[in-house]
């Protein structure tokens, strides 16, 4: 088994697929010469060509709209926007067209198709390169919308993700296409539907997703060895379809459920996530579900200010003690 | 083209008006709900155009002003009016409606309802030819409005770029809505628009499908051959409101009646005529026989077919087996 990085990962699901099927292709800004602002399509362009390897112009909306159009005839895009916020100006094709061909078309149109969008909050790049959209994309009918937590699944979900006959989003994060993991050497698929249960554990249930299951890792070990709490660490992963039954089974074991979150509260994953515990097993809980967030701000530049905006793993820690009175 | 061929172009252009009248009737009868956006005055420009496609090979995409677009594209006109209906039977399986026609089968590719929203799914369609080394070409049908939109600026310069065989066709009736067309746009020659992509461009009658047709074979040659984009302005006019809900009242009786001598079906059928290829009775035949055949096959099948399950109102929303993978 490899160690390889988040962006390895994402890289070796490209040229494996684009090798695989011709169809296969990619485009974005600055992924083909100069290879990616995060290296996830480096090498791609020499290999394939620039039929195959698109660098576009500044235009998310109509580049989206390419993608869409060339999978409704069966080709494979993987399309990249740069940084999720510039997501927004891609929202009319993704959303109207994309998210709903299928459905409209009584199911005689498919589309295929990928979008990667690095989200999340990184290093004081203010309010406009710092969004968090999983809300907005799970909010819609029709699409996919998983999240890599891991080297491992940034692989494995690009995978499955090219594979599907439906649109999918994967929200990857500017943070961790560094981060290190083990990547099986075989050809694998991570399922694009389920919840991934990341540390067993009996007292609580942690749901996290993207950047902030690795927050809930730190806070299990310390809850463990500092406080005798022994956390379940569940990983979301796909955020739409929710797994509902993968969330209460969990819930079901630890009668206890915080929601960790990187994104604001309103209208979120967990908002979304306590739902689903009140419908599915409200009279199975012990304590009231709480939920780690960030504060409803547009991002700050100041990097005092910034890492206030944003939870870490010291609140989910908090949160849990709370709980327990700890 | 000989005189068979002639009595039929003016057969589907009368079929199509004929056609037209009957949805407004169904409309006002509440057998077709929502939006209907009906295309009298224009019929020239998609059946013209589209005598000198490749129907059923190229690919069509255009708005909401849909209907004869998908009948010259090879669609069923039951399977059209049963859509109207909302029956299961309906080329959209009665989920799309008006706005959203689609027949694969024939590579109709759509009604999209958001103006502008069709160019890149255009480009799209090309692109996936480009990469299969195909010989078919994407067609467009857009109005005037829609030139106003980014997707259309970022649109032709992505399809100038990369060599996309696409056929762009404008037809320009002069109004966006209820906007005329100074009021809203700088430049009024639409083809003029394009010029600055490196995109070839011409401008034409669109009342009279002789112009029209010889225009749409050179600009379809130029396509299929020189493998890149070509944008036809065609100048037309539509007789009703923009949808059932607009009386038109911005438009003077003047206007409206100066364009009425200029109908497509009275210029193509007294052409004819002087010609010697048709006489009055037989015109008045011809349209007898065209209401017929709309009342007692098209519209009754419509009225017959059954209406969707219930129980089937979340089909569709995914592909079935679109997490399945490897």
């Amino acid at each position: 088994m490899a160690e390889l990085m988040y962006w390895q990962g994402i890289l070796r699901a490209h040229d494996e697929e684009m090798a695989r099927d011709p169809l296969v292709f990619a485009m974005g800004e600055d992924i083909g010469v100069a290879g990616g602002t995060y290296k996830a399509t480096s090498g791609l362009f020499a290999k394939y060509g620039e039929q195959r390897v698109i660098d576009t112009p500044i235009s998310e909306n109509s580049y989206t709209g390419i993608g869409v159009g060339a999978a409704m005839l069966g080709a494979r895009p993987i399309v990249e926007i740069m940084s999720v916020n510039f997501a927004w100006l891609a929202m009319d094709q993704l959303m109207n067209n994309a998210a709903k061909i299928h459905y409209m078309s009584g199911g005689r149109i498919r589309c295929p198709f990928v979008m990667r969008v690095p989200g999340g909050t990184a290093h004081q790049l203010g309010a406009q390169h710092s969004a968090r959209m999983e809300k907005v994309f799970m909010g819609v009918s029709g699409l996919r919308v998983v999240t890599p937590a891991t080297p491992r699944d940034a692989y494995g979900l690009l995978k499955s993700a090219v594979r599907s006959d439906d649109p999918v989003v994967i929200i990857e994060h500017e943070s961790m296409y560094n981060l290190k993991g083990e990547v099986p050497d075989d050809e694998f698929f991570t399922p694009l539907e389920g919840v991934e249960i990341m540390r067993p554990g009996k007292d609580v249930s942690i749901f996290a997703y993207n950047i902030s299951v690795h927050w809930a890792l730190d806070a299990a070990k310390k809850l463990a060895s500092e406080y005798g709490i022994d956390a379940e660490v569940i990983d979301l992963r796909a955020l739409k379809p929710l797994d509902r039954a993968g969330i209460a089974a969990s819930v079901r074991k630890t009668h206890h459920a915080i929601i960790v979150e990187e994104d604001e509260a309103p209208v979120g994953v967990g908002s979304e996530v306590m739902a689903i515990i009140n419908e599915e097993c409200f009279f199975d809980l012990d304590a009231a579900p709480v939920r780690v967030h960030a504060l409803d701000i547009p991002i700050p530049y100041n990097h005092r200010l910034e890492k206030a905006a944003i939870p870490n793993a010291g609140d989910v820690i908090a949160a849990v003690r709370k709980m327990f009175g700890r | 083209m000989d005189a068979t061929d002639q009595k039929r172009l003016l057969r589907e252009m009368l079929f199509a008006r004929r056609f037209e009248e009957r949805c407004a009737e169904a409309y006002h009868e509440r057998q077709i709900g929502g939006f209907l956006h009906l295309y009298p005055g224009e019929e020239a420009c998609a059946i013209g155009v589209l005598e000198k496609a490749q129907t059923g090979s190229d690919y069509v995409v255009t708005g909401y002003r849909d209907h004869i677009h998908a009948i010259k594209s090879g669609m069923d006109p039951k399977a059209l009016m049963a859509e109207l209906f909302g029956k299961e039977a309906g080329c959209s399986k009665g989920r799309g409606g008006s706005m959203h026609l689609f027949d694969p089968d024939v590579h109709f590719m759509g009604g999209y309802a958001l103006v502008g929203g069709p160019f890149p799914l255009a480009a799209g369609f090309a692109k996936a030819i480009q990469l299969r080394g195909g010989q078919e070409i994407s067609i467009c049908f857009l109005g005037d409005g829609a030139n106003n939109q980014g997707t259309f600026h970022e649109t032709m310069n992505m399809a100038s770029l990369w060599k996309l065989p696409v056929l762009f066709i404008c037809e320009n009736n002069l109004y966006g809505i209820g906007t005329a067309i100074e009021r809203s746009t700088v430049e009024i020659n639409q083809y003029k628009r394009v010029a600055p992509y490196g995109i070839e461009a011409a401008q034409c009658d669109g009342q009279d499908i002789d112009i029209v047709m010889a225009h749409a074979e050179k600009a379809v040659n130029y396509v299929r051959e020189q493998r890149k984009p070509y944008f036809l302005e065609l100048m037309t006019y539509r007789l009703r409101g923009h949808s059932m809900s607009d009386s038109g009242a911005y438009r003077s009786k003047e206007e409206v009646e100066e364009w009425a001598q200029r109908d497509p079906i009275g210029i193509y059928k007294r052409r004819l005529v002087e010609a010697g290829v048709l006489t009055e009775d037989e015109f008045h035949a011809m349209d007898k026989a065209v209401q017929d055949e709309i009342e007692n096959e098209v519209v009754r099948y419509a009225i017959e077919c059954p209406e969707p399950r219930v129980e089937d109102v979340a089909r569709y929303v995914y592909t079935e087996g679109g997490n399945n993978h490897g």
